[in-house]
């Protein structure tokens, strides 16, 4: 047996209420990190995962006490040590790589500075050793050219470089243990799969044990050989990843990887019902049970202990696990989308450009737009009544650019957008007819802020109510119950505030406050990446209920292309504000595709540890379109050559009818991403 | 579901969220003593001209300057008259003309700085230098030369105090809009296609109205000190009428052999600054707007 790092016994972690009962975020957790092993700890947000790595290296958030147990690391108790022991420890024996290391870093120390700090202190180097380790470092975490990247300031990296100056600093110290928090959250999916094979790296390199917290099952399946799932700060299952990904024998782990869409599947998965529970509202029985498929009656009052199962190197919490076990075989059944599409085309986009430069005083004065290379340019789609239609893309790829002008919040440069191909939208908000801002609602990513945390629900769904069709005292109520209850939220909520809300129902409510104008076209703006796996899926099937029952448009913002596979018909897929390519989603997911497409579908995390992330092209960041030639040039690994960087791409359609915006012959692309 | 019935908090009438919030406020040694200050000095203005026990002009050359006694608790000033019954009386046109004045400042500061806040571009820029400009005369030369011109009445008074410590407000209120102004329920608003007057009506007020209040709550303090300045220099309230700032101006001189008459009125006054101020810092820490809340490592 290999060497146990850290200890945890028995923990408890908990805050006091305002009436003074004891109300538990980590209840009773034991584990053990044994060296060398990645250890992932995954669950939903509130589930208690990051609390428990931080107790891990001897920290307790404030507001929070320990009730009970320990985190013994090399045979000593971390939660009751002082302060000036745990200096000690921390950064030298464990170290911590946060979810946002843009906010890690000092914005004015310059990076080289900083990582000679986190020597100084963790390690025993002299002075020409440091500035020797430090480049050693940064070339491990494979940032090119460490020498000039030492000199620079942080805002001057991009996302997936400043996590990487990160895991330099975590590494200076030469830890036996790392704990990440999100590491790879914020960034794109590109660099997400980059980072990811580098931490793989970095993991057999120096033999570190980590521990990866995060709440999405596909990047813990590349890094982690064990995962524990987390679940209203219990464990209620721990095994080898493999077992665990595969055969799960928990239920929410099972229903957790039935309602993940994947690229292999077109159709919406199944929903897990309910959320999780609030701290200190579960007393008696299975914290599981309100949701569970296979609860009985015993799991109401009886909560199941830990269970360990030899034959299966496993831990679960579950009295019916027996049955799982036998066929727990993810069969994942999808809901296969009706296409309510019709043939009448309601919005036509035409060589819409958008630009954000600012205007000199001249152009002020002539009220117009001089930007020779904006941000978004050439545009062109039609979309048809009743269709989905997915705008694809990294951070910077203009998708919600192009939204926010669809909806008037931007003024185009030029081009048209026409709706029911005789009514020209107005660019600018002001001059928009009050019926045309109607029939275009926005649904936003994040609820929290998209409510007004002051307005009661109903007050919220009210307000297109009032504006739009003047409705008034019952009539009004009325309306709203009948939206509310579209949306499967029942009356009582009327009352309720935001912050009472959880993040599945926030966003039902602003799903229902879009539909409540009973608009043509819906724009959604990356509308379930703030949610949880298990709400996700929820939230989706309703947008497909609501659309076959109202036979609206849905114009569709996701970085993920596995949410967009589920729920669209047809894909668009931009890059530095220009399209690369257009086609019905069963189409763009096949090859051949545009090599950003091809980039993009290589960089998708899926739950399972047999496929993994196909890094094709380099995650350098682009700051600005480039003047001429084809938009993805810079990183493209195809590069044909000067046709290429001086000429704009032509449009190629494909037998199946997906238009392909590259030099590139289409045989010559299908010979090549096939193999 | 079970789970509804997590949440137990329904929608709260006024009366019941102003209850909770003074409790809340109460429930802090330093509140406490805020509040009870203050509701003692609102008290006494409205009751001390029923219990004063002499009459604040009735001068008596035979009683100058009398030590405290049984008879006169607090002494007797230059010119005969009770201390007492002057320092009970003093803080009553002072409190009231600050109040209004105060709510003034609140109503043009904060309104004008939603404006700005949302309306931004050239309208806000204009707007804001004019306000900068006027930030930078100093308050009390340009309050002088509008009393000497205009008088001392209350009628002139209490908005030109109004005005003076409204613009701070005016920063404040554009300030706490500019933090609302980018969320989405704004930018929802906007693409509904609401009106401006609409949105800050029912989007940004809600929302900004906490932070505008507690730092009308400061101004007020403020504004007590600089109204006493002000009668303290003979440009406020004008005698025989007593007042904090005009009692403190005529006793000042004989300080050293009649320190009771300078003490009650300077007592008074500092006790009602540190009352708003306290109770104004409670009310920020009741409504969860803490400014001196420590980083989380």
């Amino acid at each position: 047996m290999t060497e146990i790092i850290q200890k945890v016994k028995n923990l408890s972690i908990g805050f006091k209420s305002k009436k003074g009962e004891e109300i538990l975020i980590l209840r009773n957790i034991s584990t053990n990190i044994k060296k060398g092993e990645t250890v992932g700890i995954v669950g939903e947000s509130g589930s208690g995962k990051s609390t428990l790595a931080l107790a891990m290296m001897g920290y307790v958030k404030q507001g929070l006490y320990t009730i009970g147990g320990e985190c013994e690391f090399n045979s000593s108790n971390l939660l009751k040590m002082k302060n000036r022991d745990l200096e000690k420890i921390r950064g030298r024996k464990i170290a911590m790589i946060p979810q946002n290391a843009g906010q890690a870093l000092t914005p004015n120390l310059k990076i080289g500075y900083q990582i000679d700090e986190a020597l100084q202190l963790h390690s025993d180097l002299k002075e020409e050793e440091r500035e020797q380790k430090i480049s050693e470092l940064l070339n491990k975490v494979r940032l090119p050219s460490p020498e000039t990247i030492a000199l620079r300031y942080p805002h001057e990296l991009s996302g997936g470089q400043q996590q990487r100056v990160a895991v330099a600093m975590a590494l200076a110290g030469t830890p036996d243990l790392l704990l990440l928090d999100e590491p790879t959250t914020g960034l794109d999916v590109t660099t997400q799969a980059h980072v990811l094979e580098l931490l793989n790296f970095i993991a057999k390199d120096t033999g570190t044990s980590m521990v990866y917290v995060s709440h999405d099952l596909g990047a813990i399946a590349q890094v982690s050989d064990r995962i524990i799932v987390m679940y209203s700060g219990e464990i209620v299952l721990e095994g080898p990843s493999r077992d665990i990904l595969k055969k799960p024998i928990h239920p929410y782990t099972y229903g957790l990887l039935k309602s993940i869409p994947k690229l292999s599947l077109a159709g919406l998965p199944q929903s897990m019902p309910g959320s999780q529970p609030q701290p200190g509202t579960m007393h008696r029985g299975c914290s599981f049970f309100d949701r569970c498929d296979f609860s009985e009656e015993k799991c109401k009052s009886n909560s199941p202990q830990l269970e360990y199962l030899e034959e299966l190197n496993t831990s679960v919490r579950c009295f019916n696990h027996k049955s799982l076990m036998n066929d727990s075989q993810v069969n994942q059944t999808v809901n296969k989308i009706k296409t309510s599409l019709q043939d009448k085309e309601i919005l036509n986009i035409s060589e819409v450009s958008i630009s954000y430069a600012k205007q000199n005083l001249l152009d002020q004065v002539l009220n117009r737009i001089s930007d020779d290379n904006p941000t978004v340019k050439d545009i062109n789609i039609n979309i048809k009544k009743g269709e989905t239609i997915a705008l694809v893309g990294e951070s910077g790829s203009g998708k919600s650019t192009i939204l926010k002008s669809i909806a008037g919040l931007l003024r185009t440069k030029g081009g048209v957008i026409k709706f029911d191909q005789k009514r020209n939208l107005s660019s600018d908000l002001k001059e928009r007819d009050p019926n045309d801002l109607r029939i275009i609602q926005l649904i936003f990513q994040n609820p929290d802020e998209s409510l007004n945390p002051n307005h009661t629900v109903e007050e919220i769904i009210a307000q297109p109510l009032k504006l739009y069709f003047g409705l008034k005292g019952e009539e009004l109520k009325k309306n709203i119950k009948e939206l509310l209850q579209k949306v499967r939220l029942g009356e009582f909520y009327m009352s309720r505030y935001p912050r009472q809300l959880s993040g599945g129902e926030k966003q039902r409510v602003a799903v229902a406050r879009a539909f409540a104008a009973k608009p043509d076209i819906i724009l959604c703006d990356e509308v379930t990446s703030a949610l949880d796996v298990s709400v996700q899926a929820a939230v989706l099937n309703l947008l497909q209920q609501l659309k076959e029952d109202f036979g609206t448009t849905y114009i569709f913002v996701s970085h993920d292309l596995a949410v967009v596979r589920a729920i669209s018909d047809r894909v668009a897929v931009l890059y530095q504000g220009r399209l690369c390519e257009v086609g019905p989603s069963k189409d763009v997911y096949q090859f051949p595709s545009h090599p950003y497409t091809e980039v993009l579908l290589g960089a998708v995390l899926e739950p399972d540890p047999d496929i993994k992330p196909k890094l094709v092209a380099e995650d350098i960041v682009e700051e600005k379109p480039p003047q001429k030639g084809c938009s993805f040039q810079g990183r493209c690994s195809r590069i044909l050559g000067d046709i290429c960087k001086n000429e704009i791409p032509p449009w190629q359609i494909t037998n199946s009818g997906n238009s392909i915006r590259c030099h590139i012959p289409l045989k010559e692309l299908q010979k090549d991403q096939i193999n | 579901m079970k789970l509804d019935n997590i949440y137990q908090e329904e929608k709260k009438s006024n009366f019941a969220k102003v209850s909770e919030i003074i409790i809340t406020m109460a429930s802090r040694p330093s509140g406490f003593i805020g509040l009870s200050i203050l509701i003692f000095h609102v008290i006494l203005a409205f009751i001390s001209p029923y219990i004063a026990p002499y009459d604040f002009k009735a001068i008596n050359p035979t009683l100058m300057l009398q030590a405290p006694s049984a008879e006169y608790w607090f002494g007797t000033d230059d010119l005969g008259r009770d201390v007492f019954t002057r320092t009970i009386l003093g803080g009553r046109t002072a409190l009231t003309i600050t109040f209004f004045g105060s709510l003034i400042a609140l109503l043009w500061g904060g309104l004008l700085g939603i404006f700005c806040g949302l309306v931004g571009g050239k309208t806000d820029d204009i707007v804001m230098r004019i306000v900068d400009a006027f930030l930078s005369i100093p308050w009390i030369l340009a309050m002088l030369l509008i009393v000497s011109l205009l008088g001392t009445s209350t009628e002139v008074l209490i908005p030109a105090l109004g005005f003076f410590y409204g613009k701070g407000i005016v920063r404040v209120a554009r300030a706490a809009t500019h933090d609302v102004i980018a969320k989405d329920f704004i930018v929802s608003a906007r693409a509904r296609g609401h009106s401006n007057f609409s949105i800050i009506w029912n989007e940004i007020i809600p929302n900004v109205r906490d932070a505008i209040l507690v730092e009308g709550a400061m101004r007020w303090s403020w504004m007590l000190l600089g109204f006493s300045s002000l009668s303290f220099l003979g440009f406020g309230v004008s005698p025989p009428t007593p007042d904090w700032g005009l009692m403190i101006s005529n006793a000042r001189g004989l300080m050293s052999f009649a320190y009771w008459s300078v003490i009650a009125p300077i007592v008074g006054l500092s006790s009602l600054i540190i009352g708003i101020n306290l109770t104004a810092d409670a009310f920020a820490k009741a409504l969860g707007i803490d400014r001196s809340t420590k980083a989380p490592v």
